[in-house]
């Protein structure tokens, strides 16, 4: 059996040092397994977060190798092992312990955005009525499992620190789905512009590229919003014509 | 002693996946205050590794269906040791639950007239699952979570319960202690509504994630509750078998659903070869009848790869054993081969199973639409658990609540696909509402403060050992073979005895569990007091497997092969004796009444 060296952050409240971990391992194994594997035999405390090991849940997120990723999906057979490979806690939130970080300040975004508020039913019946054509937006951003990875590499949190005044990309997708929902008859561009601060987003697609679901964050959501916020407030055909309407 | 902080609520919800967070929702629309309170962080409970759909009767892809046949169908399902009641509520319900979904903001799959879209799935006679490509319980989960944030549910994130408080013979809260601080806490409430759903992290080969230890059926038969039915644990028929590392990861039925087959190594659909005599008529006799059914052909019959997965799982189990299995120990499940069958087949894949192309691709290096997958059966879900009122799903605790997988009664010894998402919600409402009025007609409940300090005590003791104690991870990793290999999918009374002693001897080495480094996310800390739990459910599994001489469902022996007429009239039910060990007594199965008769009888042809 082959082994591999794993360098795992350690350490408590931001405080802490990389400590090596050789491991022995087989075919077909990803990161979370040696994790675990080290934890089992030699670091009991060691903590790290995760639940479904399928990339389906988005609780294991960390940097490999400096990558923001899900530690689940990252099979060893993608990383040069003949060097240490490093795993970290992500870097935008608040550090708890080893491998976890405190990622509340997601949870507390997400209850400043305007609830889902559907237009009266469709039929006598109390459902509604929606083509599979314009549910497939939507849908593409209710595919967000959650992992905040996203948010780890948005500069404008990340590097600017601006989590009071920009909710990040997994929020601006929340609200694209909200807003191109086609039941939905609330109104979030206001909110977009001067809350959330959306303008902050300069389109760099960091988020796009690291989303393990593959969802085109910036082009299919941030995009689109951006221009309907121009259309809304910024384009001075539309306000003439708004005027005279 | 020790100040620990006391919150104080109506109704305190233990879980949020669908049962937990539809029950919250609803207490608190009741106006009860209430808590949730949830091992891991919002929105990552276990309903979201579901995939398939959610069963509801809502004619939209066949308008033969009705409430009429679900019902039949999950009675027939669950070899009849189903609580009727429960099964009754259920079919008539869940409609109404997915539609509620929507009006929160849940977007299903559409059918071309713009409804909701319904898929095949195994043992239920017409497409009826409402489903996000195969992602339903994300799209569930996230739907419950969003709604409930904005009701003013307070949520109590990576909080382990670990002991319910009693005051006399009613449920007064429970002790808990946070995983980031490691911190005591004390839950005060009139009821509690338990929603921790199952056992499979007991087994070696699992779908199941690390929470599921079975805390909710252990910790309410500790303080009295009866638990039914534990002999029966579901093995998934499909779970990966290749590469090691990802062996159990479950792979929906939805590939069935969809016109997937599965074949042994010599090419054959060994399906057709065992087609049992109660789902003959309903059954398609060739490969071609059955994939004009997938395709929504309203004259054929159903594929045998969607019969029941109690079956298909052995079906499973005995081609790999005749050794006519694939190379890693599983059999093959093509979905590629519809790529003949009609125009860009590849796309039509990925597009109706989006994360199984995903999860092959990345964990297997193989394309779904290319090549066959290989599967094998994986220990997926516990029809057995925590017995309630069919109505009003209270157990038999006063004050204590059990909704979804830790509950007993709806699925009886075996679950069809789909009734569990649907399952949440139809009883995560009902213990809700019932719970909120409990605790509004009952009032106040006392606190018991030693028992508080007894407990914060016992959860210490870990600590005092360190590194000198056993290794908790060892601990459950040895149950996990135990359980596997002892109480798995084929059973006998030999090895079930041999699995009780063995679970006697990791008790000893469990309570002796030590741990180092500090209170704070200490997952070594966390491991060493979840194995009480599933060492007191896993000894129950046992002990019911080996009292139940018949095969049935879930429950397989291999020293009883088959059905007794005898065992039909009975469930099996455990209460914690006067000399605290486990009492078993066999009660009557819930009679039907004369109008479920006649529906039952009127499905069979």
């Amino acid at each position: 059996m082959a082994s591999a060296t794993f360098r795992i952050w350690r350490g408590e409240r931001g405080a802490g040092k990389f400590v090596d971990y050789t491991t022995e391992f087989e075919e077909g194994m990803v990161v979370l397994d040696m994790v675990h594997k080290i934890q089992a035999n030699s670091a009991n405390d060691m903590a790290v977060r995760w639940n479904c090991k399928a990339g389906k849940c988005g609780s294991c997120s960390a940097e490999i190798n400096g990558k923001p990723k899900l530690m689940c999906m990252t099979r060893l057979n993608q990383l040069d092992l003949t060097q240490p490979v490093t795993v970290e806690p992500m870097k935008t939130f608040p550090h708890v312990k080893d491998l976890v970080t405190d990622v509340s300040w997601n949870y507390r975004v997400k209850k400043k955005i305007q609830k889902f508020t559907p237009r009266p039913a469709d039929a006598a019946d109390g459902t509604w009525r929606m083509q599979q054509a314009d549910v497939d937006r939507p849908q593409e951003f209710r595919k967000c499992i959650e992992c905040f990875l996203c948010q780890d590499v948005c500069h404008v949190l990340r590097d600017h620190d601006k989590h009071d005044e920009f909710i990040g990309p997994r929020f601006l997708i929340y609200t694209a789905q909200l807003e191109m929902h086609p039941l939905d008859t609330g109104d979030r561009l206001k909110a977009l512009k001067d809350d959330f601060n959306i303008g902050y987003c300069n389109i760099t697609k960091c988020c796009t590229k690291v989303c393990p679901e593959e969802i085109k964050i910036t082009d299919n959501a941030i995009i689109p919003l951006k221009e309907r916020i121009v259309d809304e407030y910024y384009d001075p055909l539309g306000k003439l014509f708004k005027m005279f309407k | 002693m020790a100040d620990y902080p006391i919150h104080e609520f109506d109704v305190l919800v233990v879980g949020a996946g669908g049962a937990g967070l539809r029950a919250a929702i609803e207490a608190s629309k009741a106006g009860a205050k209430t808590a949730v309170v949830t091992k891991s962080l919002l929105g990552k409970a276990h309903t979201v590794m579901a995939e398939g759909g959610m069963a509801a009767a809502m004619g939209n892809a066949d308008d033969r269906d009705n409430w009429r046949v679900h019902f039949a169908d999950t009675m027939r399902g669950g070899q009849y040791l189903n609580n009727c009641n429960m099964a009754l509520h259920h079919a008539k319900e869940a409609p109404a639950r997915v539609h509620e979904m929507e009006a929160w903001g849940a977007i299903f799959d559409r059918t071309k007239d713009g409804r909701i879209n319904q898929r095949n799935f195994g043992g239920h006679r017409y497409p009826r699952l409402a489903h996000v490509g195969d992602r339903t319980g994300l799209e569930m989960i996230r739907t419950l979570q969003d709604h409930g944030i904005h009701q003013g549910l307070e949520v109590f994130a990576e909080t382990t319960m670990v002991r319910l408080l009693m005051d006399g013979g009613r449920c007064a809260g429970a002790f808990a202690y946070d995983r980031e601080r490691g911190r005591f806490m004390v839950f005060h409430a009139k009821a509690v509504v338990l929603a921790t759903g199952g056992v499979g992290r007991s087994f070696r080969v699992t779908s199941n994630s690390w929470e599921y230890t079975a805390d909710g059926q252990a910790l309410a038969y500790n303080v009295g509750a009866a638990l039914l039915d534990m002999e029966f644990v579901q093995f998934h028929p499909t779970g990966m078998v290749w590469p090691p590392s990802v062996k159990g990861i479950l792979v929906t039925e939805g590939v069935r659903g969809e016109g997937g087959v599965l074949k042994n190594k010599d090419g054959k659909r060994f399906m057709f070869d065992d087609i049992p005599d109660n789902y003959k008529p309903q059954t398609a006799d060739n490969p071609e009848e059955g994939w004009r059914y997938t395709q929504g052909d309203k004259s054929a019959r159903r594929p045998p790869e969607l019969l029941t997965r109690d079956h298909v799982a052995r079906c499973i189990n005995r081609e790999v054993k005749a050794g006519r299995g694939s190379p890693h120990g599983g059999v093959f499940l093509d979905i590629a081969w519809i790529g003949k069958k009609i125009p860009n087949g590849a796309e039509h894949i990925k597009k109706k199973l989006p994360s199984m192309y995903h999860q092959f691709k990345q964990l297997a290096d193989l394309d779904i639409t290319k090549e066959p997958m290989e599967v094998g059966p994986t220990t997926h879900y516990m029809m057995g658990g925590i017995q309630v009122d069919a109505d009003s799903q209270m157990s038999t605790v006063p004050g204590l609540f059990a909704a979804g997988e830790c509950a007993a009664g709806l699925h009886g010894a075996n679950r069809l696909g789909g009734n569990s998402l649907s399952d949440l919600v139809v009883f995560g409402k009902r213990a809700g509402e019932y719970a909120a009025k409990y605790a509004k007609s009952n009032g106040a409940t006392k606190l018991n403060m030693s028992d508080v300090e007894e407990t914060a005590k016992w959860c210490l003791t870990p600590f005092e050992r360190g590194a000198a104690g056993e290794n908790p991870f060892a601990v459950q990793s040895e149950l996990q073979d135990v359980m596997q290999n002892l109480v798995g999918i084929v059973r006998v009374e030999s090895e079930m005895q041999q699995a009780l002693e063995k679970i006697e001897q990791l008790r000893k080495r469990a309570v002796k569990a030590g741990i180092t480094g500090n209170i704070e996310y200490n997952n070594g800390w966390h491991t060493a007091l979840d194995l009480e739990n599933m060492l007191a459910i896993s000894e129950m599994i046992a002990l019911s497997g080996i009292e139940r001489k018949e095969s049935r469902g879930g429950h397989f022996r291999d020293d009883f092969p088959e059905k007794s007429n005898e065992w039909a009239k009975y469930n099996l039910r455990l209460t914690k004796g006067g000399d605290g060990k486990p009492s078993m007594e066999r009660v009557p199965v819930v009679p039907l009444t004369d109008e479920m008769k006649q529906i039952i009888e009127e499905q069979k042809s």
